[in-house]
Order: C-alpha cells, then sequence, then structure tokens
C-alpha cells in the first residue's frame, strides 16, 4: 500500500457501529441456548483453576480449544467475515488457537498455580471475560441482546482464555498468549475507531495481562516451566 | 480550473431543462443531468455509494433497509450505483435490491476491480457480476489505483468486446493524485473517480481541470467526508443567503457545492436512509452556485 501514513484507523473500518452490534443479535439468537452451557464451561474452569486438581489444566485447555474453534467458525468465519473481508485471514489463528491449546491438554502443558500474584491477577481477568462481558450492554446503554458470551462471542473468550493462562504456568503457557492477545488489540481498536466507550475493556484486559506476565517473569516465576499434576509443598 | 459564466452556462443545460420538464409536469424535480464526455450519454448528476452503507451482511432487516434505499434512490430518478468489493458484503446487498426491484433497466451500474492479482482481475469481475446480477457492467473501475496498469489492460479489453462500456480508475483522500494524473494524461479513459468537497479541494488544483481538457467524466465520492463534514455541521444553521439555492440541509448545501463545479459528472453519496437518499437527488436539481457562491460557500464551511 503507497502512502500508507496518509490512511487511518477509520480509513479500514468497513461496517457502521450499528451493523456490527447487529451481528451480535443475530448471532445470539441464533445459539440460544448454548449460552448456558458455554457459560457454565468457564465458569466450571474457573472452578477447576481455583481447585488446582490434578489434570485440571488439561481439562481447562480441551474445553478452551473446543471453544475457540466454535467461536472461530461460527462468529468469525461464518458472520463476521461477511462484513470484514479481513477476518478471513484473522479467524485461522483462532483455530491455531485451539490446536495450542489441544496441544497443552494432551502434553499436560498448562497447571494451575495460585501461589503469585499474576495468579490472583488472571483469575480476575477471567472473570471479566466470564461475568462482567455479558452485562457490558446494561453499562453502555445498549440492547441486553447485543451481549457478548463467553465461548460465543470472540471478546470474553479471548479475556478469559488469558485470564486462565494467567493463573497457570507450565510450557505452553506462554505460547496461549500471543493469539488472543493480538485479537483483544484488534477488537479494542476496532471499538476504538467506532469511539465505542467499550474498547478500553479488551484494551486494559491486553495491558493487564501483559503486566501480570511481565509481573511473573520479572521475578523468575515459573511461567513457562512444566509441571504436572497439583503444585509439591 | 477557472469557471467562466459560459462554461457554467453549457454544463447546466441540459439539467435546466429537464427539471423545469419535471416541474411543469407537477411531479418531483428530476435531477440534473451531466453528459458522460466520451459518449455524449447522460446520466443524472447524483448517484448512489455503497461504502460502509450497505455493508450489512447476511442480516435480513438491514438488507431490506438497504433495498428501500435503492428503491427509493430509483423512484426519485438516480441511475448510478457503485461499489467494490473492498466494501464487504456491499455487492450481495446491491444484488438483493436490484432483485426485488426486478432489476431496473434504468440503472447505470459502476463497479471496481480491487486485487493485487495480476492475473484475477476477470475471476473478480465476474463474481462482482454475478454479486449484481446484471448481465454486464456500464462501468468498470480499477480501485485506488491497485495493479493498474495490468488491470487497465484486461478492461479496455473488455470494453472492445463489448463486456463493459466505460472504464476508469478511482482514487480517494487525495492519494497518490501525481500517478492519478499521469494515467489521465496517458490513458484513454472514460471516467475517473476521486474525493471532492468544500474542504478537501485538492484535485480543483489539477486533476479536475485535466479531465475537462481531456473529456473524462468525474465521479465524486465522499463529499461528506465519510459523515464527518455533515455530522460537524450538524448542530449549525444554515446561512441565510443558502436560500437562494433552495437548500434544506447542509448535504444539499455541499451537494451543489460540488455539483457546481463544470467538471463534475456524478456524485455518489452514501446512505442508510430512504429520506437522505431522497433529500440527495433533490439536490442535484433547482438552482446551482455561480463561482463567486462557491467560494463564499466553501469559506463559510471552512469558517465553521
Amino acid at each position: 500500500m503507497s502512502e500508507w501514513w496518509t490512511y487511518r484507523l477509520g480509513d479500514f473500518l468497513l461496517f457502521s457501529p450499528r451493523v456490527y452490534w447487529r451481528m451480535f443479535e443475530l448471532h445470539n439468537a441464533q445459539f440460544w441456548p448454548l449460552h448456558l452451557l458455554t457459560l457454565a464451561a468457564g465458569l466450571a474452569i474457573a472452578w477447576l483453576a481455583l481447585r488446582q486438581m490434578r489434570g485440571a489444566g488439561s481439562l481447562a485447555a480441551l474445553i478452551l480449544a473446543a471453544l475457540w474453534i466454535l467461536v472461530g467458525w461460527s462468529f468469525l468465519w461464518d458472520r463476521y467475515a461477511a462484513i470484514n473481508w479481513a477476518i478471513v485471514y484473522v479467524a485461522p489463528a483462532f483455530g491455531l488457537e485451539a490446536l495450542l491449546l489441544a496441544i497443552a491438554a494432551a502434553r499436560g502443558g498448562l497447571v494451575f498455580d495460585k501461589r503469585y500474584l499474576a495468579a490472583w491477577t488472571g483469575l480476575m481477568v477471567a472473570a471479566v471475560g466470564l461475568i462482567l462481558y455479558p452485562l457490558l450492554p446494561f453499562l453502555f446503554a445498549r440492547p441486553w441482546t447485543t451481549a457478548e458470551v463467553f465461548g460465543i462471542a470472540p471478546d470474553p473468550t479471548a479475556v478469559a482464555t488469558l485470564g486462565m493462562v494467567l493463573t497457570a504456568s507450565g510450557r505452553f503457557a506462554l505460547l496461549l498468549v500471543p493469539i488472543p492477545l493480538a485479537w483483544l488489540l484488534l477488537s479494542g481498536l476496532t471499538l476504538n475507531t467506532m469511539d465505542d466507550p467499550q474498547s478500553w475493556i479488551p484494551l486494559l484486559t491486553a495491558a493487564a495481562t501483559v503486566t501480570g506476565l511481565a509481573v511473573r517473569l520479572g521475578r523468575g516465576l515459573p511461567a513457562t516451566r512444566a509441571r504436572s499434576g497439583r503444585r509439591r509443598r | 480550473m477557472d469557471i467562466t459564466r459560459r462554461t457554467f452556462a453549457r454544463g447546466f443545460a441540459a439539467g435546466a431543462a429537464l427539471t423545469l420538464a419535471g416541474t411543469a409536469f407537477g411531479a418531483e424535480p428530476a435531477p440534473a443531468m451531466r453528459v458522460i464526455p466520451s459518449s455524449g450519454e447522460k446520466i443524472p448528476a447524483m448517484g448512489l455509494g455503497s461504502w460502509i452503507t450497505f455493508n450489512v451482511g447476511d442480516d435480513p432487516a438491514l438488507r431490506d433497509e438497504c433495498a428501500d434505499v435503492i428503491a427509493a434512490f430509483f423512484a426519485s430518478g438516480g441511475r448510478v450505483i457503485d461499489s467494490s468489493p473492498m466494501y464487504g458484503s456491499s455487492q450481495p446487498v446491491i444484488g438483493y435490491g436490484l432483485k426485488k426491484l426486478g432489476l431496473p433497466q434504468a440503472l447505470f451500474s459502476a463497479e471496481k476491480v480491487w486485487t493485487s492479482s495480476v492475473d484475477g482481475g476477470r475471476a473478480q469481475i465476474e463474481q462482482t457480476r454475478n454479486f449484481w446480477g446484471v448481465p454486464r457492467f456500464d462501468l468498470l473501475q480499477v480501485h485506488n489505483l491497485v495493479a493498474w496498469e495490468a488491470h487497465l489492460e484486461t478492461l479496455f479489453a473488455m470494453k472492445a468486446q463489448g463486456q463493459v462500456r466505460y472504464v476508469g480508475i478511482t482514487t480517494s483522500e487525495g492519494r497518490r493524485h501525481d500517478l492519478f494524473e499521469e494515467i489521465m494524461r496517458t490513458q484513454p479513459l472514460d471516467f475517473v473517480q476521486l474525493t471532492y468537497n468544500p474542504i478537501d479541494r485538492e484535485a480543483e488544483e489539477r486533476l479536475l481541470p485535466l479531465a475537462a481538457e481531456r473529456g473524462i467524466a468525474v465521479i465524486v465520492n465522499r463529499p461528506f467526508q465519510q459523515g464527518e463534514l455533515t455530522q460537524r455541521l450538524a448542530g449549525e444553521t444554515l446561512p441565510e443567503w443558502a436560500a437562494e439555492l433552495a437548500v434544506t440541509s447542509w448535504a444539499q448545501f455541499i451537494l451543489k457545492f460540488i455539483l457546481a463545479h463544470p467538471a463534475v459528472t456524478v456524485i455518489i453519496p452514501a446512505t442508510t436512509r430512504v429520506d437522505h437518499v431522497r433529500e440527495n437527488v433533490a439536490a442535484a436539481s433547482g438552482p446551482l452556485p455561480d463561482k463567486g457562491l462557491r467560494e463564499k460557500m466553501a469559506a463559510h464551511i471552512q469558517a465553521l
């Protein structure tokens, strides 16, 4: 692209805010009541993280893998790509994240470990994805039918995934961060270009994740070291 | 370009005649007509763009709203609809609207080829044609000069074979004007499409005079700066002297400013609202400002 410096973010926005939020309405209508199941799965993952049971990390990673496939296919590929051709190139990244999660599940590469501050930051981030996101329409005066629910819409899925990864250690933890982080940056910038006040939520969540990881790595804590089962005392 | 009284009068003769005819029969005033220099064919000076507004995906309610806009556009006397493969789902949405209307014969279809693949141009055009449901396009343009040499070769070949009637190039927001000018000087173009409005007036310096000199029709995109200009003016009152132009809104004020440039052939404002499309088409009828009044209009908007 020549004269790229003359382009603003707004030049890449292909749709109106009205069409964007209508997309969630239609998607919710199509998949209801699957939301109850995905939300329950998300809460179950959070419970597993808190309990630090044997194999909890693998089970959580497996559930997350299934939901990344579902969101990537049903929302990005099948719906969002219709109004934003660039999403065709983004959707496969959701498949890649699902693959990484599946590998992490198979290899025991994700172990919940709540000893550290970063882990509790992760649980708070996960709570944003699981609990706060469905309530955002009420905060921002949108129809409740535009609610974004974990496992159905991409933002809360990415937020909760980052939260879970922050809560875990293991050699796969860092590998699982880039894709949801990049998605939240993309989504935050899209919302910001639409002048939507909600844009700060994905951007702040991304910032909290990076800060949490930096603190953990800075202290030489086990963000990447493989562990198995419940931590030893 | 120096707009003389003579060129001004010549440019609007056809439009004035048609407007008077429409009024005489008690109907809605028809939009002014402008001549395509390369053929002598006349087309209404107000078209319909589709950037953002028609990109509604598979949403059935919003698709019907777009179809209503298209129907109102034709009912008001409009003909030129413009789109691009870059505009998301706009092409199938236009096709949906046209199908609902039974593919109006009045349609003047303006599309673009937009791919960096040198060999992919024809396939993209064919896909676009299927989206619209038309036998062929009236105008095909190279979008933003992407792979322009190869695509122009394809488009000129298609024109020679009767697969398209006119060929053009596009730019927006004042980008790549130097190359744009060079292509205008060297290629047998029928149309160019560029951004022009009371704030973005760069095209007045070289491109619009060159289009007039070379006999190239001009389509004006982004007349409202993607809505930013009309939003900025929304809280302001129209000046009293605007009454002589018979305008009722800032949108009409801006459209008349653009249309009064003698090199301009068609403006393609995009909208999601039936009342706005009627208002836009109505701006192409009635009095237009002369050179002095145009400067006053631009100065007034820039001062607000």
